[in-house]
């Protein structure tokens, strides 16, 4: 067992009471599985076809403070804080260090709407918690074993039956801190029968210090449910951030996942979508800007185990100065999951002589009555495109920025909120332009 | 107004235009045919600034300035105009964006302040008239999804908002049916000024009935071989341009 | 699918080997097994120099070093090297003067095969170096092509007779440290072809070696060494067959390619080993390393194939590009049937500036199968200008088969274009009916739809192959509806 798999070994035995005790039995379980599958594993390296790319787990074993305590937080986080979508009215749930800070509701929830941490959600419905947590990610991945092992808060989102969250929820978490920190938290997403919910995601950095997140999201969809779901990924470059998303989805479900990774200096994402239902339909989009020396990675494996669904991926990037983006993307459709249609495409533009794109689009097909194709392409700009533009007067630098901008939107387009759209629009036009992508009312220089 | 001097380019390596001499005044029509592979886009193109063409010897001055140094957008807004053979399709770019940008440099260029966003609208919808593009059009992306004609329309609406001093239409009728060669033709006829200029390449003679040149010249083998004036277009249409190429041969 | 089709299907895919007897050839073979002894044993029977020992015993250092790789998506059983005759010879005398000296048996064998040994029925056009079990048998127009400078002999010949160019080449583009069979061959690899084509030289006909596994227990370990001298041209062909035995067979095989500048190599593989029973038993495991390397500027590397036989294919024919200029293609067709396994693709390395690469894969799977192409497409940091496009496609006949693609992409500079393009689909079934109701059965309408969707990559063969290659593709799927 290496170093750094045995600082977890005794953070665990050093916070058993907390992990342990006192905690719905069935949570118990899961977490002792989980620490014994991720010591059993340890941390993958380069052998491991899914992390051939990116290693971690030197930044897990270095100087992060990686105590389960909440760190000591001196200001005030709603009063430096205004994240402001012009026009766009949401509830708000504010995780500190992904930790629940507040929850700023609009109005009344409607009827079957639950949005709490999952630290309270932990004591008020332990059933349910037990019924989902841990289910799809059991075993499946070190990281997302570290996460049960380790995480005691985040958020819990749960719709009811027919219920449907009247306004778009926007969750942000804010990393914040006097050192540098590890921080692990783990959300539920659980939409009943023909529920439907509309959420956003955003990630903000208000110190300067270097963050280390662990992050495991499970979404449940059964029948006829509807979500969209958006990642706005935009901590500054001196975090690293390992984000794993699981989801299933039952019969005719819809599912809208879109992720933009705009600043960071490490980041994974995994995407796992499992369609259980026939006549499910995903569609999981990126969008990922880096220079410096930014790591970008995004993985998706889409598992059709049922038939007549549809799945759908589009990612893209543009890679500046020494940054490095990945695409790794996997289909796998089950021998009776016929009628299946999946569609899959990579892109990457590369801006400079340093930047690199790797892409690793697989197909794996057990069914013949099957519709997949997956494409990848990486290179530049269009020669003729900005040969017509410049032709009809456009300088060199803004034909590029108009194409690079148009090239975004194509991901940006599929936000079906208007002036979310717009706002994220406006944010990627900005990054383009090496101008702060940051929110209006933000003090901190945080971006 | 823009005068060739001599000019050969090569492509690769491989020379395609070997000396083309060519003088066109404001006010003129000129009209340049020729087989396939004679050189005709590879003229415009070199005009226009395409970097794949490699300018070997020769100059060409527009309006005094020698543009074979100049960056394509540059020679854009000094007032010269190239409509594509094949218009790029350019997804995610708005029309209403790009031309609204390209007016906007071209104003730059001139000292001038942008266009106000009213005064803009209303110059897209008198221009839109003139080639009957509807305003759907343009607020769809640069040529996506557009049929053959739309896109030959859409060039000339660009024209018509730029202005320019000269025209290159490039194989503007090819793929056209006959209503769109009209509503094309009488773009261009009616932003025919006495202080502009316009030179038509095309292969065939059918464009030139309702776009009438005051000169025809036939481009072979990357020269300008044979000069006169409209009649020479109908010769051509007679009999083909084999009879060029055995007169050059004798 | 209904069962008429599922029947069709059987019936037409269920058809047997026509290349599965055995010949009555007296052998010579050494003990089962490998050691240090067998290798020197190997060496010595071929009565080698001092440097090819040399490099036959490191190579066999190295390889014990190893372990037996385990790929995702191939089921490769446990090989028992202890079990495996590493050298089996026909008994021939030494030198043979004429024809008339070839073993009758053995050249009945090459007869039924449709390789005559006999240059004057031949067809026009090819010369073959025949290899039965581990060594070259016979090579055919050797003089008519010495005239010109061309060296096309068997690589035992060429070990005595043009040493200085074996030493200079072998190992250079597939070095035995470059994975477990390519180590395990270079120790024990018996016989193969050498070729050698002068600067300025278009070789004016085909080249072709014929492979024919024999003996039983025996592994076949072949090596090709082929160089294109600047300004040269050649295309070079290969075929393979075996017998029908219940018990799996070891193939692992090494080609070399070298194209300097301005030179061309065109290198096509029909490979038709034995494929193993219906039931997946017997067969052969076919592990095979194919390398060329442009070296010098505007030099171009062409692989196809036509992969239908084996129980297990392994191989990636593989460009290094890295003079400026160079073209590397790969076109391939690859059919797994009953519970045939076959993991095939290529990797495409840019090295030099402007460098371009091309791949077509087609894969058709029926049956148990599973088809997977796999394959890289690198470009190096100074690789300026680089182009790659792929195109991967998978026809599933059947529902118990798979076909999987797994293309990886790595790009260093900012001026490279590379595409990949793949899709999964089916025999429609529009297409059949479209066909059916012109009058033509539905078993030839798959016959002529499978081979219009391996067009592409059947044109890259010479003729001869091309239409063996399409005869091939209908035996084993006429009438697979999927």
């Amino acid at each position: 067992m290496s170093e750094i798999v045995n600082i977890y070994k005794d953070l665990f035995e050093a916070n058993k009471l907390l992990l342990l005790n006192n905690v719905p039995h069935g949570l118990k379980i899961k977490r002792e599985e989980a620490i014994h599958h991720f010591l059993e594993k340890g941390f993958p390296d380069r052998k491991s076809e899914k992390y051939k790319y990116t290693q971690l787990d030197n930044y897990f074993g270095n100087g992060y403070n990686k105590s389960l305590e909440y760190p000591k937080i001196n200001v005030s986080v709603a009063d430096i804080f205004r994240c402001d979508v012009p026009q766009l009215e949401t509830h708000l749930l504010i995780l500190a260090n992904g930790k629940f800070y507040r929850f700023d509701q609009r109005g009344n929830l409607p009827k079957g709407v639950t949005i709490c941490s999952l630290k309270d959600a932990i004591k008020t419905n332990p059933q349910i918690v037990d019924q989902y947590l841990g289910k799809l990610s059991k075993d499946e991945d070190v990281y997302a074993s570290l996460n049960t092992a380790f995480a005691t808060d985040g958020f819990y989102i749960h719709i009811a039956k027919d219920a449907a969250l009247d306004k778009p929820l926007q969750i942000v978490n804010l990393l914040l801190s006097e050192e540098d920190l590890l921080v692990q938290y783990r959300n539920l997403i659980i939409l009943e029968e023909n529920a439907s919910a509309n959420i956003m995601v955003c990630d903000h950095t208000l110190s300067i210090h270097h963050f280390l997140s662990n992050i495991v999201t499970e979404i449940f969809q059964e029948k006829s449910s509807k979500l969209d779901l958006i990642f706005m990924q935009n901590e500054h470059n001196n975090s690293i951030k390992m984000q794993s998303t699981y989801v299933n989805q039952e019969s005719h479900s819809d599912s809208n996942i879109n992720i933009f990774t705009l600043h960071g200096g490490l980041v994974r994402n995994n995407i796992n979508v499992l369609m259980n239902g026939e006549y499910a339909n995903n569609s999981c989009n990126g969008f990922f800007m880096a220079d410096g020396s930014q790591h970008i990675d995004n993985f998706t494996f889409m598992h059709h185990a049922k038939a007549n669904c549809e799945s759908s991926q589009l990612f893209k990037g543009i890679l500046d100065n020494e940054a490095k983006g990945i695409f790794n993307g996997r289909i796998l459709v089950d021998i009776d999951s016929q009628k299946t249609n999946a569609y899959q495409k990579s892109n990457g533009i590369l801006l400079s002589d340093t930047a690199r794109m790797n892409a690793r689009p697989q197909l794996e097909i057990y069914a013949d009555d099957v519709k997949c194709t997956h494409g990848s392409a990486i290179g530049q700009l269009n020669d003729d495109a900005m040969f017509y533009m410049r032709s009809r007067g456009i300088s060199k630098p803004e034909s590029r920025l108009l194409l690079l901008h148009a090239y975004a939107y194509e991901i940006v387009e599929k936000i079906n909120i208007e002036p979310l759209r717009e706002r994220i629009d406006e944010m990627v036009g900005k990054r383009l332009r090496s101008e702060l992508a940051r929110c209006h009312n933000c003090p901190m220089h945080c971006c | 107004m823009l005068q060739i001097k001599n000019l050969k380019a090569a492509i690769n390596g491989k020379e395609i235009l070997k000396g083309i001499n060519l003088n066109v005044n404001a006010g003129e029509v000129h009209a340049i045919m020729g087989p396939n592979g004679s050189g005709k886009s590879t003229l415009a193109g070199v005009l226009a600034g395409r970097e794949y063409i490699e300018v070997n010897h020769g100059s060409v001055f527009f309006n005094g300035k020698d543009i074979l140094d100049m960056a394509p957008e540059d020679r854009s807004r000094e007032g010269l105009f190239l409509g594509f053979q094949y218009p790029v399709e350019i997804p995610g770019v708005s029309m209403v964006n790009f031309i609204r940008t390209a007016l906007n440099e071209h104003r730059k260029y001139k000292n001038l302040p942008p266009l106000s966003a009213s005064d803009f609208l209303k110059t897209m919808r008198e221009k839109q008239e003139l080639v009957e593009i509807t305003a759907k059009m343009t607020n769809r992306s640069v040529n996506e999804g557009f049929s053959g004609g739309e896109k030959k329309k859409n060039e000339i609406f660009q024209m018509a908002m730029l202005e320019p001093k000269l025209s290159i239409l490039d194989e503007t009728d090819s793929g056209l049916d006959i209503d769109a060669l009209k509503i094309v033709a009488n773009g261009v006829n009616k932003l025919r000024r006495p202080d502009n200029a316009t030179i038509v390449i095309t292969h065939y003679q059918r464009l030139l009935d309702y776009i009438v040149p005051d000169f025809v010249h036939v481009l072979y083998n990357g020269q300008i071989v044979k000069s006169a004036g409209k009649e020479l277009a109908l010769e051509l249409e007679e009999k083909g341009y084999d009879w060029i190429k055995k007169e050059i041969a004798v | 699918m209904d069962t008429s089709q599922d029947s069709i299907l059987a019936e037409v895919t269920g058809s047997d080997y026509k290349y599965g007897f055995v010949s009555n050839i007296d052998t010579e073979t050494i003990q089962k097994g490998l050691n240090e002894d067998v290798v020197r044993i190997i060496s010595a029977k071929k009565n080698e120099p001092e440097f090819m020992l040399e490099f036959r015993l490191k190579a066999f250092k190295y390889w014990q070093t190893l372990k037996q790789p385990e790929w995702a998506h191939l089921k490769i059983p446990a090989i028992n090297f202890q079990d495996i005759i590493f050298y089996a010879a026909p008994k021939q005398k030494k030198q043979l003067n004429s024809l008339d000296e070839i073993d009758p048996e053995l050249k009945a064998t090459f007869d039924k095969l449709g390789i005559p040994l006999n240059e004057q029925k031949h067809m026009t056009g090819v010369a073959v170096d025949a290899v039965i079990d581990s060594v070259s048998v016979k090579t055919t127009f050797k003089d008519t092509l010495a005239e010109i400078g061309i060296i096309f002999c068997s690589f035992s010949e060429a070990v005595h007779e043009h040493p200085d160019l074996v030493k200079k080449y072998l190992g250079t583009v597939v070095p035995y440290t470059d994975n477990y069979f390519a180590a395990l061959n270079s120790a024990v690899f018996s016989d193969g072809s050498f070729c050698y084509i002068p600067k300025g030289v278009r070789c004016p006909m085909e080249l072709s070696t014929y492979f024919r596994i024999n003996a039983a227990n025996t592994g076949q370990f072949e090596r090709t060494l082929l160089i294109a001298d600047d300004e040269s041209y050649v295309s070079y062909l290969e075929g393979c067959t075996a017998p029908m035995r219940d018990e799996n067979q070891l193939h692992a095989a090494v080609v070399e390619l070298v194209a300097m500048e301005n030179a061309e190599i065109k290198y096509s593989t029909v490979q038709n080993w034995y494929p193993g029973d219906k039931n997946g038993k017997g067969g052969i495991y076919n592990f095979v390393t194919k390398r060329g390397i442009c070296k010098e500027k505007n030099a171009k590397i062409s692989w196809t194939q036509v992969e239908t036989g084996s129980a297990i294919t392994w191989k990636y024919p593989s460009c290094i590009l890295k003079g400026d200029n160079s073209v590397g293609e790969f076109y391939s067709v690859a059919l797994t049937n009953n519970y045939q396994q076959a993991d095939t693709g290529t990797k495409m390395i840019h090295i030099g500036k402007n460098t371009r690469s091309r791949i077509v894969s087609k894969g058709i799977s029926a049956g148990f199968s599973n088809n997977s192409y796999r394959g890289l497409v690198k470009v190096l940091r100074g690789a300026e200008g680089a182009r790659n496009h792929s195109q991967c496609d998978s026809l599933l006949l059947g529902s118990t088969c798979g076909a999987h693609t797994f293309p990886y992409l790595e790009v260093d500079n900012p001026s490279a274009i590379v595409e990949h393009e793949a899709t999964t689909s089916k025999i429609g079934e529009d297409q059949i009916f479209y066909c059916n109701q012109r009058g033509i059965k539905t078993e030839d309408a798959v016959g002529l739809i499978v081979n219009g969707y391996a067009r592409e990559v059947l044109n890259q063969l010479p003729m001869e192959f091309a239409v063996e290659a399409q005869k091939l593709l209908s035996i084993s799927l006429e009438g697979s509806v999927g």
